[in-house]
């Protein structure tokens, strides 16, 4: 395929397609093996340690911020733990991309709390992942995934996915429920 | 008010019959009134950003003071603050506050075109995240933390329906069932579409005046504004909020003891040097049945986890000692947008009056409403008789 595979925003997460990481380029991004390198980019603060995703370039938003610190990137944690989630059961409106003439595949979204960083960050759940595979607290781990697709590109984004190895409540693995 | 619905028509029409009616209930003329705020209409391009010159204009131009304000939701109580602002600071005896909308039919979404530098087309572009996703995101985790109940949420709904089947004005007037709700179709896992408020046309005008401009008018014993607040958050904000798609980082700076929704009514009780112990009735900002609850604990009725338990306890019903959303609430009416926040105080007004009809609060002497505009917008009015 002559598509390239281009992130929905530019510098919010690390290239899954490349640079020395081991994701491949798998266009199958929600099954595909754990992507060790995979990582959200917010920003910090040289002077307050104050760390922002989306990340904020211009200046730190910290109010009790001493000043002078520069904003430099830093990658997320790649798990954390559930703080709320839900699905949408209808299409939602532009510029949310979606084809009109294909059914309506509700999509599930995760608002996932991480430790180190103290924040909560809304993310879509990988591919097959129904909101009665989820509880409040379960961890969660970061995946390469795709938004969706055009002539020109596959639009790339981040997912979350039940966390592998021993952590995720038992049958909360991602292979969807029927 | 103008009765809310699906009329078809512009808002500028609303807004200017709502305006006539508050000029009429206060036995005034247009040419009475020294400055006119008006709250804007964002999905109605040019006349709808400067609402305050295009509700002027359609009533006749007089010459009157001009102020257009924005801030989402909390619109009309940002037009209350400036009348008030304006009054407090002698520039104007009288002054009329309109907010109207004519809202498209389903999600609310953001302008058109590719904004990757706006946070509420990215959360669309980004996450399809809609406004009743992030109410369901709360409603689970009310779920989670405080053991509510799909039932609990379908009856604050039960609840509103039935004053909004009192109100004249409210745009569904027709009391609704537990059992119709579980019924309806689930729009963001775990709410229904009667758990969350629809999109409407309607509009609301206040006019506010000095006391010294009410007494020489006949007017004793006038309802008072005792406190405006529109309140910003403090860094760092730690719930996640629409549109945001991640919360501020409290690993550095640790949050304030109460959240942003918390700290509105309280910024509104001490300007009032009131407590909610003081409350008659309340009017809070129902966008979904659970929001509901959480509002209640907020506004300090109950402890946090405790806002299910109050509304089974009767509390906050109509005859229950604080009933909240007496006009029936965003369930009965839906929204639209600018006029929401006035239509609370409007209903306040007529309660503290006595004036409510079938949904009156018997003795009502104090109210407050609450209310959250996108973007960092708080928004709480006290008024007293």
């Amino acid at each position: 395929m002559a598509r390239t595979r281009r992130p929905v925003v530019a510098g919010w997460f690390t290239d899954d397609a490349g640079g020395g990481t081991d994701a491949g380029g798998a266009t199958d991004a929600g099954g595909g093996s754990p992507d060790g390198g995979f990582r959200l980019l917010g920003t910090r603060c040289s002077a307050c340690a104050a760390v922002f995703f989306p990340r904020e370039d211009d200046a730190c938003r910290n109010p009790g911020c001493p000043g002078g610190g520069e904003l430099t990137e830093t990658p997320l944690s790649r798990r954390g733990r559930i703080w709320s989630f839900t699905d949408g059961r209808y299409r939602p409106p532009a510029p949310y991309v979606s084809d009109p003439d294909a059914p309506w595949e509700p999509y599930t979204l995760v608002a996932v709390e991480l430790a180190a960083e103290a924040m909560v960050v809304l993310g879509q759940a990988a591919p097959g992942v129904r909101t009665a595979d989820l509880a409040i607290g379960d961890e969660m781990e970061l995946v390469p995934g795709v938004l969706n697709e055009d002539d020109e590109h596959i639009w790339t984004t981040w997912h979350w996915r039940p966390a592998t190895g021993g952590a995720a409540r038992p049958g909360a693995d991602g292979e969807g429920n029927a | 008010m103008h009765p809310w619905g699906k009329w078809g028509r512009s808002f500028v029409g609303y807004g200017t019959h709502a305006a006539r009616a508050a000029l009429a209930d206060a036995g005034l003329e247009w040419r009475d009134v020294g400055s006119v705020v008006g709250a804007n209409t964002m999905r109605c391009g040019y006349p709808g950003y400067v609402a305050g010159a295009t509700f002027a204009q359609a009533l006749g131009w007089q010459g009157a003071r001009v102020t257009s304000v924005y801030a989402a939701c909390a619109s009309g109580a940002q037009a209350v603050n400036t009348a008030r602002s304006q009054i407090l600071g002698g520039l104007a005896d009288v002054v009329l506050v309109v907010g109207a909308d004519s809202a498209p039919k389903g999600f609310f979404a953001p302008a058109g075109g590719e904004r990757p530098d706006d946070p509420d087309w990215l959360r669309f572009r980004v996450l399809g995240a809609t406004n009743p996703a992030y109410f369901a995101l709360y409603a689970r985790r009310r779920m989670a933390l405080y053991g509510d109940t799909p039932e609990d949420f379908a009856q604050v709904k039960v609840k509103n329906a039935a004053a909004g089947a009192l109100n004249p004005l409210a745009r569904y007037r027709t009391p609704v069932s537990a059992a119709e709700v579980a019924a309806s179709a689930v729009v963001a896992d775990p709410l229904r579409l009667l758990d969350i408020c629809a999109t409407s046309d309607g509009g609301a005008a206040l006019v506010l005046s000095s006391m010294e401009f009410a007494r020489r008018h006949g007017h004793p014993d006038p309802v008072r504004i005792r406190a405006v607040s529109t309140v910003t958050p403090t860094y760092p904000k730690a719930v996640l909020d629409l549109p945001d798609i991640a919360t501020d980082s409290a690993a550095v700076v640790s949050p304030a003891p109460h959240s942003f929704r918390a700290s509105i009514a309280r910024a509104a009780y001490e300007e009032a040097g009131i407590g909610p112990e003081d409350l008659s009735l309340a009017e809070v900002y129902d966008l979904s049945t659970a929001l509901e609850l959480e509002w209640y604990e907020d506004i300090g009725l109950c402890a946090a986890g405790e806002g299910a338990k109050l509304l089974r306890d009767g509390v906050t019903s109509l005859g229950g000692r604080v009933p909240v959303n007496t006009s029936g609430g965003l369930a009965s009416f839906g929204e639209a947008v600018p006029a929401q926040a006035l239509a609370q105080v409007c209903e306040l007004t007529w309660q503290l009056r006595g004036t409510a009809g079938d949904r009156q609060v018997p003795g009502a002497r104090t109210g407050i409403t609450a209310n959250q505009g996108l973007f960092g917008h708080g928004s709480a009015v006290v008024a007293v008789r």
